[in-house]
């Protein structure tokens, strides 16, 4: 019996295609932020109301997945930025591999955002890194406060913690200071916005936070030699 | 529920270790698997044995090494197991404390039997 010893990664071949994807990302300075919540959290009017706000000039590209459908890129595409549905026929998260297949094609110098909606599900995208800069969870006030501390995978891993849909603080028994002290205890440093996706309410921070990290990752592209 | 795509990746990645010794068979694949890392570990079990159910007479048998959430002090030293979420050091009071296990998904080892 020979035992060998191999400490990798179970998900290398992931890792190994996300850090190709991560790469490309920096090079063209581009923001990639990776869209993570429980179905019904508000992902996808999320990013309409963003996209809403941002000029037609704006370079921003979004990639959505679901397990069926192509509702959401429905959706999202009214707005005229480019937008592409994985479907991934089952599979209950987004891997490096789908975002690679969908980005072909795609002239990535020509970006400045790219948002990848993840599926629906506060579990397994938290294993698949996609090459992003930040996962950005959002929570909303129709949920329990208790998420984070049932799911700290995924909250210990956010980049940014949203809670959505606080124009409903008034007609739920969700309490906001209960949610970020459950935040904070899975991710201490936790950033966390307040906002509804519905009002706009709180969108001010969030244009901001994005261009914050926009202008982060021009200024760290590498010059043109 | 995502156990049964890991519990694949797993058992590709082992047979690609025994694939690099003519001959060889997979006994046993070793992982580490953490507390915070997403992966239930009898899920995960569970997966592993579905896979391999009814494809020889021994399939290989799956050894998880369970890591719990673990932060260190940057003040002390000393290394806890967290417990409730809570990151103080248990040893000085410090708030100082960072994650030293809890996240693995990892491939430690692969038992073969070769010729």
């Amino acid at each position: 019996m020979t035992k060998v010893d191999v400490q990798q990664k179970v998900l290398s071949e992931n890792e190994r295609v996300a850090s190709a994807l991560r790469d490309a990302i920096r090079e063209h300075g581009i923001y990639c932020a990776n869209f993570i919540s429980s179905p019904g959290a508000g992902k996808t009017l999320l990013l309409e109301r963003t996209l809403a706000l941002f000029p037609p000039s704006t370079h921003v590209a979004v990639l959505t997945g679901d397990i069926q459908t192509d509702n959401d890129a429905q959706r999202l595409a009214r707005y005229g930025f480019p937008v592409r549905q994985i479907t991934t026929g089952g599979s209950c998260h987004l891997d490096a591999r789908m975002v690679q297949r969908a980005l072909e094609g795609w002239n990535l110098a020509a970006l400045h955002y790219l948002f990848i909606e993840n599926v629906g599900n506060l579990v397994c995208p938290a294993s698949y890194d996609l090459g992003e800069h930040d996962k950005i969870v959002i929570l909303s006030t129709t949920e329990g406060e208790d998420k984070p501390l049932k799911y700290p995978a995924t909250f210990s891993r956010a980049g940014l913690v949203i809670l959505n849909k606080i124009d409903l603080l008034p007609y739920v028994s969700f309490d906001v200071n209960v949610a970020k002290e459950n935040i904070r205890k899975v991710h201490p440093g936790a950033e966390i916005l307040e906002l509804s996706a519905t009002t706009g309410a709180g969108f001010h921070q969030w244009e901001r936070w994005l261009e914050q990290k926009r202008a982060a990752c021009a200024k760290a592209m590498p010059a043109l030699v | 529920m995502h156990e049964m795509g890991i519990a694949t990746s797993i058992l590709d990645a082992a047979l690609k270790e025994a694939e690099r010794r003519p001959g060889a068979r997979v006994c046993k694949v070793g992982v580490r698997i953490g507390e915070w890392s997403g992966v239930d570990p009898e899920s995960l079990r569970f997966c592993f044995d579905s896979l391999l159910a009814g494809t020889e007479p021994e399939p290989p048998s799956l050894d998880i090494d369970f890591r719990p959430r673990q932060n260190r002090c940057g003040a002390c030293g000393t290394v806890f197991a967290l417990k409730d979420f809570e990151i103080q050091c248990p040893g000085c009071g410090a708030l100082t404390t960072l994650p030293v296990s809890g996240d693995e998904l990892e491939l430690a080892y692969v038992e073969l039997e070769e010729p």
